[in-house]
């Protein structure tokens, strides 16, 4: 028997349902209301009375007004035909919405109904299967999307049937198993799955260490993330976070990357889905939308629809996970995910934690990183999720509870910087705040060693080290001036520019500097120490100071040539006369 | 708005706070309007059959026998061609003396625009203001508020944006404005014979604090009409915001919300975008672009109003009174306008981007020499340069009132390059320099 409910009482999106029978915490339930049905999920029980958050606006809400549960939590169908979707945070195809504005109470089918997938099976009668072991594979926008034994399931199955090869939708039974007792659980290509609890179908989460490429300069060369690495960018607003993240996005080596627009902004939305259409992948020459899916819950989209849009986007990249894929996940801000969890608390009356959030927020962001790492599936193979979120930090103060409790979880650290948004040092990423944990696993530089060389960790350590020192010089030289300081500081502070300008800066609006291979990384800043390894003679420091100009504009120059282009190396050459003519 | 014959009149209001009254009531719906003994309220809350209403003239004088008549509609406002000229008080009635308007009754306050229905906006917004357009260069379907303190001239600034932007209407909410702002606007609008473009909704600092709210979904309402039904261009200026955030942490301090910063309610960071995410550009043409005013105190940026639009808006700029040149200019380092990207160097010339980087980073070398000068330092010859740079570049592009189209605009940028610098010292693509360098 269906549990029913009527309203009792409404404050903006929570409302209190009197129930008549038994209801679960985060179950979903519908409540209708001039003709429109309208999504919520329970968040508190007391007695008869269930406390409701609703996904859509309240407006018109009557008490009396009748409600269904459905007897299961808030998920998501996960099948082929998910890449390249526009999704809500509910997971609704904003496409198959009609009109210019969205509809309260217009909840849409994730996947294609009709389209015919090519499978080709792989398991065989008799075969002994579990939960989530691959059991053919359909072709996903190129992508091999597996059919797997249902998440759900306990124990072993044994396969009673599979169907031939040949094209099927989502829908149709492909394979049917049979547990020990002779229960029959017929197999399609959907899985769902309740977005709160982590999928943890797999054999082990070891240390991540493989490097995660993403082009970014100030991230692969100085501070890098891993597959299935975490890391988090907090800074105050114009700092470029989400430039930083769409770059990251747009050429990160991954084979899917799952965009979760969280209380942002629309027009960073519709900017991906007019780009990435037309973009295409570094790696593998396709179209970028092919391997993207987006989840937006734009700023003006219902609020506890946010909360649930980041659940609904690491569902989804478990799932591919489950495949043996490399999944980049972005989160673009959970500050504003951590502000829909406040508005709610205060809604509940709870008592509040530090700056009105509620007192699990600690909790609740170290469970949602967790969720992401590399891990072995029970076949051998391996995926990630790499899970890298903003933070928007009010006042663009860190010592705020969002920053703070990310910090404790996130083992990568990209903190912008106004001061060098100001001074459009962009990506304004600070080089000495900023870290990454992974520096420091020795299986990460071991594998650092055989990718690129045995050197490399040295290198950029020593780089860290000059732009420490080029910090304390240009402090030094506030306070004493320029002629209170001895020339060969103002050397040792320029080469810190160097570094800055050559290899920390970088024109994400540029084709060619928008994206540097780790190729070409490598060469940077092997040219780079060279040069600062060179004692340089200098009679005073204005000297100094135009030498270091000039260089540093031959290697930005340098930096926006096509790599190994004629002009490349003849900048190259042109960089080394410069140095050997002032050289010791 | 009289009661009709079959309403229900209720008499026995049970509670009564400076915004909100309290009753018993059934059938209710949440956000519908009712009147209290004549004054416009509307449902916050109800719990059983007590029904609390949001009073929005204040309940100064209510009587707990007070009249209170449920309307069965949220707040609403007709629209049709007839807005157009017209100037209306915070509820949608006229306040200019003309007649009442017919149209079709919108509910103010609608859904929001799916995302996949937009177009990316791609349209610049040309003001001649050389410290917007050069610098922070504005876009239609953007959102973008002054940061600017009570003292300066934003309502200028904007008027004069207002009428030079290409538009086919401007809609101005005001809030807490004052009478004087008020008449400045229309005088101005009436001036430059722009009235007929103009549809306002005004909440001066004559009227109830909490009137304000509706406001700017007054506003926006209208402007949905037009560039949704008549895909229409349309611009809308809300000022001041910061008042607007007054009344809602009013409303929620009657209503006993737990503040979070600075006393504003948890919820601030929806309410303002729920407001600003109305600016769109759609594929047929018609778009809302909003310019707002976020008035500051003492031009902190950290209190919880002006960090908030930060976040939710596509920029912001910043005025600032430069005492070298003693005139009001746009701060290039405060500034900014997320949308400029996608205009600047493919709707205007190929060498903006460029310029516009490189002088606000030698200007930013100014303000370092400025530092060590007035430290007591010798200042080196570029230090000097670079001082005479600020100087010009304050004077000639970022003050408020040039007024240059985009390519003067940059061909004074390359002739001040020139004047104090050396190629090398701009660090700009050398072909670039090739191509604009003054010889």
């Amino acid at each position: 028997m269906v549990t029913k409910g009527t309203v009792n009482a409404v404050i903006s999106n929570m409302v209190t349902l009197k129930v008549d029978g038994p209801i679960s915490q985060n179950e979903i339930c519908y409540i209708s209301t001039g003709g429109d049905k309208l999504m919520a999920e329970v968040i508190k029980v007391v007695g008869d009375f269930a406390y409701v958050q609703v996904f859509e606006s309240t407006r018109g809400l009557r008490v009396g007004d009748e409600a269904e549960f459905t007897g299961h939590m808030l998920e998501v169908t996960l099948g082929p035909g998910m890449l390249s979707k526009n999704y809500d945070g509910l997971q609704n195809d904003l496409d198959k919405m009609d009109g210019v504005f969205l509809q309260r109470g217009d909840y849409t089918y994730a996947l294609d109904k009709e389209k015919k997938w090519h499978f080709v099976p792989t398991a065989k009668v008799g075969d002994k299967v579990k939960a989530a072991q691959w059991l053919g594979e359909v072709d996903e926008n190129h992508q091999p999307l597996k059919v797997m034994v249902p998440f759900t399931l306990d124990g072993e199955y044994t396969v009673k049937s599979v169907v031939a090869e040949g094209d099927y939708i989502a829908d149709d039974t492909l394979i049917v198993i049979e547990d020990a007792k002779g229960k029959q659980v017929e197999v399609n290509m959907i899985q769902k799955w309740p977005v709160k609890t982590p999928m943890m179908n797999y054999k082990i989460k070891p240390r991540p260490f493989k490097l995660l490429e993403t082009g970014v300069r100030c991230i692969d060369t100085l501070n890098p993330i891993v597959e299935g690495g975490t890391g988090f960018i907090p800074g105050p607003f114009g700092t470029g976070k989400t430039v930083l993240q769409h770059s990251i996005s747009k050429q990160a080596e991954a084979d899917i990357v799952i965009i979760a627009a969280c209380g942002e902004r629309a027009n960073e939305v519709v900017e991906i889905f007019t780009e990435f259409p037309e973009l295409v992948d570094p790696h593998t020459g396709r179209k970028l939308m092919e391997r993207t899916i987006i989840i937006a819950n734009t700023s003006n989209m219902p609020v506890a629809a946010r909360e649930a849009s980041v659940y609904t986007a690491m569902t989804i990249a478990e799932f591919y996970r489950s495949m043996g894929l490399r999944v980049l996940l972005m989160a673009d801000s959970t500050s504003r995910w951590a502000q829909a969890l406040r508005e709610m608390s205060n809604r509940m009356e709870e008592l509040p934690g530090p700056d009105a959030f509620p007192m699990d927020l600690s909790a609740i962001i170290s469970n949602f990183y967790g969720r992401a790492g590399y891990v072995e599936l029970n076949n051998g193979e391996s995926g990630s999720i790499t899970f890298i979120g903003t933070v928007s930090p009010a006042g663009g103060n860190l010592k705020e509870p969002v920053t703070e409790n990310t910090k404790k979880v996130a083992r990568c650290f990209y903190a912008l910087e106004q001061d060098r948004a100001d001074r459009k040092r962009y990506p304004a990423v600070n080089p000495i705040d900023s870290y990454s944990k992974y520096l420091e696993y020795p299986e990460f530089e071991k594998y650092i060693e055989d990718k690129i060389n045995g050197e490399w960790t040295d290198k950029v350590n020593e780089v860290k080290t000059r732009l420490l020192r080029g910090k304390e010089i240009a402090e030094q030289i506030n306070i004493l001036g320029d002629d209170g300081v001895p020339v060969e500081y103002h050397v040792t502070f320029w080469k810190a520019e160097l570094i800055d300008f050559v290899i920390l800066q970088q024109d994400g609006f540029d084709d060619v500097d928008s994206v540097t291979p780790l190729e070409r990384q490598e060469e940077i800043l092997n040219m780079i120490i060279d040069i600062c390894h060179d004692e340089f003679e200098f009679d005073n420091f204005n000297d100094v100071m135009d030498y270091f100009k000039k260089l540093i504009n031959l290697c930005k120059q340098q930096n926006y040539q096509e790599y190994k282009s004629d002009k490349y190396y003849e900048l190259g050459k042109q960089i080394k006369q410069m140095v050997e003519e002032k050289k010791k | 708005m009289g009661a009709k014959a079959f309403q229900k009149i209720y008499t026995k209001v049970t509670q009564i706070t400076k915004a909100t009254i309290s009753l018993k009531a059934k059938g209710i719906g949440n956000d519908e309007l009712a009147t209290v003994n004549g004054k416009l309220a509307q449902v916050v809350k109800i719990v059983g059959d007590e029904v609390t209403l949001q009073v929005f003239e204040g309940t100064g004088g209510i009587p707990t026998n007070a009249e209170v008549i449920f309307l069965g509609k949220a707040p609403s406002l007709k629209v049709s061609e007839q807005l157009s000229g017209r100037f209306f008080n915070a509820f949608g009635d006229p306040i200019d003396g003309g007649p009442a308007i017919e149209g079709q009754e919108v509910e103010i306050g609608g859904p929001s625009v799916n995302p996949v229905r937009r177009k990316q906006p791609s349209e610049l917004i040309a003001t001649g203001i050389a410290g917007i357009d050069l610098n922070n260069t504005l876009v239609s379907g953007q959102k973008i508020p002054f940061f600017a303190d009570p003292d300066q001239p934003f309502n200028q600034v904007m008027a004069n944006v207002a009428l030079r932007a290409e538009t086919d209407k401007i809609i101005l909410g005001g809030m807490g404005m004052t009478n004087d702002d008020y008449l400045y606007f229309r005088n101005v609008f009436s001036n430059a014979g722009a009235l007929d473009r103009i549809v306002s909704f005004m909440n001066t600092t004559e009227n109830p604090p909490v009137e304000r709210l509706l406001v700017p979904d007054m506003a926006l309402t209208s402007a949905e009409y037009f560039a949704v039904e008549k895909n229409e261009k349309v611009l809308v200026l809300l000022t001041d915001m910061t008042s607007y955030a007054d009344a809602l942490a009013i409303v929620s301090n009657r209503m006993d919300q737990i503040p979070s910063k600075d006393s504003m309610p948890g919820s601030l960071y929806s309410d303002l975008a729920k407001i600003y995410e109305k600016a769109v550009q759609f594929p047929e043409g018609g778009s809302i672009t909003i310019i707002a005013v976020t008035t500051l105190s003492g031009g902190d940026i950290t209190s919880a109003v002006p960090d908030n639009t930060g976040y939710i808006t596509e920029g912001q700029l910043f005025l600032r009174r430069d005492s070298d040149i003693g005139k009001v200019i746009v701060d290039p380092f405060r500034s900014l306008s997320r949308l400029k990207q996608l205009v600047i160097g493919k709707k205007t010339r190929v060498d903006h981007p460029q310029v516009m980087n490189a002088a606000v980073r030698l200007f930013a070398d100014a303000a370092n020499a400025k530092t060590k000068m007035e430290n007591g330092f010798d200042l080196t010859d570029y230090d000097e340069r670079t001082l005479g740079f600020a100087k010009d570049y304050s004077n000639d592009l970022l003050a408020i009132d040039v007024n240059l189209n985009t390519n003067e605009m940059l061909d004074v940028a390359w002739g001040l390059f020139t004047k104090y610098f050396k190629p090398e010292e701009v660090n700009i693509k050398q072909e670039l320099v090739d191509q604009f360098w003054k010889k």
